[in-house]
Order: C-alpha cells, then structure tokens, then sequence
C-alpha cells in the first residue's frame, strides 16, 4: 500500500517533533550548547573584522567601500546561514553510509533527505545567522539607498533564490558523495568557498573565477547582482543589466540540477559491507 | 625512542590509507587559496601597490598560499583523545604506563608526517604555477625557516593538546574546539597575515601563542628575519611558546586527572 500524500501542516508537524527531539537532546548539554551558539555568533564576527582589517589599509577594495561589501557580505551571509540552519546537515550522509546508517532511513516511510534535515537539526547554528543579519541591517544603515519597492523586492528576492542557491550547491554537491564516499570535502569548496568568495565584489577575481562564480557555481548571484541593482553599480563583467534581476532563475536552476544529483546518487548508491 | 617512533610510524601509515580523503582535502585547500590570493592582490592593487610595512603583494600572495600548506597543521584544533574523554574511554589511556602528552604527540607528528607532505605541496605547487611567489635563494633562510615550522608543529600540538583536555571539565569538546578555530585562524595570520592588522590589533596578536603556528615561520621564509640576530629573536619567541604550553599542557593534565570522574563509570 502506497503511503498517502501528506498535507503542509503534516510535514510541518513531523518536522517540528524529529527536529525538536533533536533540540532537545541537544539541550542536555547545556554548558557546550550556549557555549556553541555564543561561539558560533563570534565566530563570523571575526570573519567580518578581518574585512574591516582589510580596509583599514585601502580605502576602497576593486571600487567597493566598506559598506558596500559589508551589504554583499551580509547578503550572503543571511542566504548561506539560513542554508546552514535546514539543510547543511545532509553533509553528514557521508558518515551515514560509511557506517551503514543510510540503510536504516531508505527503509523508513519518509524521504531520506527529509530525515538528514532533522536528524542532525542543530539550533545552536544560529548564532552565526544572527550575526549576518546584524552585518546586513548595519550596512544598510550606514549606505544611503533610495528605497523603491523594487529595491525592496530585489533584496527580498536575493535572500530568497540564495537560500535556494546554496541549499542546491549542499545537496547537489553532498550527492557526488554517494560515487565517491571520502570526497565530502570537496564540498567544502562550493558551499562554504562560494560563501566565502561572495563576501566579496566579483570584480575581485580573475575573469575565470568570475564565469564559475555565475555559471558554474551561481552563488554570484546571491549577493553580486542584486547588490549591483540595489546599489546602482556598474558590472565589471559586462553583462546584460537583466542579469540582476535573474536570482530567481539561477535558485530554479540549480534546485532542478541538486534535485536531478540527488536522485541520480540514490539510485547509485549500494549499500556497505557483505 | 622506539615506542613514539612506532606510534608515530603507525599514525603516519593510518592516516595514509584514506587517499581519497586527502584529494579532496587537496582540492578544497587549493580552492581556498585562489580565492585568498585574489582578495589580496585586490587589496593591493587598490593601494597602487603600496607595501604595508615592507609587505608587497608577492609576499601577501605567498601568505596566502603558504597560509593553505600550513592549513592541516594549524587549523585542527583538537586530537582524537577529545572524543576518547568525552565517551569515558580516556579511562584506558590513563591507566596505559606511558607518558600521555608524548604519545598523543608522537601520533600527531605521524599523522602529519603524511598529511604535510601531501596536503602542502600541492597547494604550493599550484599557487607557484599560477602565481608569483617569493622563496629564498639562501641556504640559510631555509633551514631557519624548518627550525621555525617544526616548532611551530609543536606549539600547535602543545595547543591541541590543552583544547581536548577541557573536555574533562565541559564534557563536549565541540564548542571548545570550535572557539580554539576561530581565534587560531584569525591571530596565526591564517585569513590574513598580521602584518596588515592595525597595529594595535598586531601588538595584541604578538603577544599570545598564535603567530607563532604560522605567521612567524611564514615571516621567515620570506626574509623578514634576515641575519643571526632577529631569525634568533624569531625562533626564541616560538621556543618560549613551546616550552610555556607544554608546561600548561602538563598542568592541566595532572589537574584533570585528579579531580575528574570518569564519564560511565
């Protein structure tokens, strides 16, 4: 017998109890619980002071003011800790099959995805996403924009399609795991390198680093182009001006390609041991 | 002798077996080191080449490569003996006659044995070919610069070593481990070398343990401490730093061991 389809508040339901078991064996650990999400807050405080070093020997950086990178930087930083959050937890699909584990949750009656979401929910992650918000409403701030309703609608759109970006770029990439178990790393380089690398103007990068950032890798997309609209900038690679406003389409693309990875390394997948 | 040089031996051949994990290391240090050399050619360019304090961006440029081969060493934070606390197996190591500190030392210099090789050459080999770096031409500023990375190894570790023996008292090593990332990659110049910190921030810097993981041996590499008398200042601040943290490493041992409860008993 086929399992019924489930409604939202279903799903919605399940996920608030496996996530919230999650939580609150979490919570046991009290001391390294608030330790983790106090860390995890300064944590990307650093890696916002070491921008603010940068400036203090240039004043502009590729054209850039500080504030300025400070909105790219807080742009991708909400998209990519948000990502963080719901679903980067699937990284740890590599620990599951190499011990087996994964066998356990195709048998049980929901996706597997859906169950590496919530089986390694950790709360305490959203330190750093607090952090990127602050960066992000102090930037807006201290830049003077005039705010229409499309800058408005941009911004919204930007966080929106680079949540989407980055949560394909995890699962997408997380999925060529399942042909190569110890490659998990490799990952590394497009989920927190695009992160890393969009904190920055692309005008920053080589011609090469630019073209993968937008074609390849889209998290150019999560920060760069909207910003450029928002901000009134010029692009230094000369593409078209309607490219700002196509987060949305690159957030589809790249959910259709994790989707298409995912299902292809399912079928791959065979199990561990004799 | 013989016994850290079998463990250390056995580590070495253990970490070895798991190939694949290293190519992706590889690929990722090497993916990170692109896009550090980028931002600082920017920063540079933005300057109209201006030095900082006799840094040029060939030298920022090497930083940041030499910052991905330095990678494995300075940015694991905690030994395996974390997890063995944090479960209660710890119980095993201490009843063990042998000297803990040096064991899990000797472990580690076999471990990195392995992942150095690998791990740094690649990175300096791509960050040569598509980059201009600078190395030294003399015999001299070679071997000052291997005295300094070995000792480097061992305040890292002396390091590492302390942030897994706080697991005796938190009971998680993750939190810990996490923090000790953070402040490692920002002060040993990891991110960005210390020589462009304001200079208050630098004094700061200079004044604790983490420069001595990277930015030291990194600076002299890059002649910044040419002649007998500052490479001597150079190597003794890290020599104070190893002798100082081997020391606190031992303290705090012997504070958990007397205190502590064992998880599971």
């Amino acid at each position: 017998m086929l399992p019924r389809r489930r409604t939202v508040r279903e799903w919605l339901h399940l996920y608030l109890v496996l996530a919230g078991a999650r939580v609150r064996a979490d919570w046991q650990y009290r001391t390294s619980f608030v330790l983790f999400t106090i860390t995890q807050f300064a944590i990307t405080f650093l890696d916002f002071l070491l921008i603010v070093v940068l400036f203090n020997r240039v004043s502009r950086l590729a054209g850039w003011s500080l504030a300025e990178v400070a909105f790219l930087y807080g742009l991708s930083g909400v998209a990519f800790f948000v990502a963080d959050v719901f679903v980067s937890q699937v990284e740890r699909v590599s620990v599951y099959v190499r011990s087996g584990r994964f066998d356990s949750l195709l048998v049980r009656p929901l996706g597997p995805l859906f169950q590496l979401a919530t089986d390694d929910f950790a709360l305490r992650r959203a330190g750093k996403l607090v952090q990127a918000c602050l960066v992000l409403g102090v930037a807006i701030a201290a830049l003077d924009i005039e705010w229409t309703l499309l800058r408005v609608a941009v911004v919204a759109m930007a966080i929106v399609a680079g949540t989407v970006i980055f949560s394909a770029v995890w699962i997408g990439g997380v999925a060529l795991t399942f042909w190569a178990v110890e490659a998990q790393e490799v990952v590394n380089s497009f989920t927190y390198g695009g992160n890393y690398a969009t904190q920055y103007p692309l005008g920053v990068f080589a011609a090469w680093v630019r073209h993968m950032l937008t074609f390849v890798v889209p998290a150019a997309f999560v920060s760069y182009y909207p910003a450029l609209y928002v901000l009134g900038r010029d692009d230094t690679l000369g593409l078209p001006q309607s490219v700002r406003f196509l987060s949305p389409v690159a957030a589809l693309a790249s959910a259709m390609v994790a989707r298409w990875l995912w299902s292809a390394g399912i079928r791959h997948y065979r199990s561990t041991g004799s | 002798m013989r016994l850290w040089w079998e463990v250390a031996r056995r580590s070495f051949r253990r970490h070895s077996t798991y190939r694949a994990a290293t190519y992706a290391g590889v690929f990722t240090n090497t993916v990170f080191g692109f896009i550090k050399a980028y931002v600082l050619i920017a920063v540079f360019a933005s300057r109209g080449g201006a030095p900082v304090d006799g840094m040029d961006v060939t030298d920022a440029v090497t930083f940041a490569w030499m910052g991905q081969a330095f990678y494995v060493m300075v940015m694991l934070t905690y030994l395996d003996l974390a997890e063995l606390i944090r479960n209660g197996d710890v119980v095993a190591e201490l009843y063990r006659p042998r000297d803990l500190q040096a064991w899990w030392l000797a472990a580690d210099v076999g471990r990195l044995g392995y992942q150095v090789l690998v791990r740094s050459a690649v990175p300096t080999v791509v960050g040569a070919v598509f980059f201009h770096l600078r190395f030294p031409s003399s015999p001299g500023v070679w071997i000052a610069f291997a005295v300094s990375f070995v000792m480097a190894q061992l305040v890292c570790f002396a390091h590492r070593f302390i942030v897994s023996l706080t697991t005796f008292w938190l009971l998680d090593y993750r939190a810990t481990q996490q923090a000790a990332a953070v402040v490692v990659a920002f002060f040993s110049g990891m991110l960005v070398p210390v020589t462009l910190f304001p200079d208050w921030l630098q004094a700061v810097a200079r004044f604790t343990p983490y420069p001595s993981m990277m930015q030291t041996p990194v600076e002299v590499l890059l002649g910044r401490h040419a002649g007998w008398a500052d490479s001597a200042a150079a190597l003794g601040s890290q020599l104070l730093w190893v002798v100082v943290l081997f020391a606190a490493g031992r303290i705090v041992l012997a504070a958990a061991t007397r205190k502590v409860v064992v998880q599971g008993g």
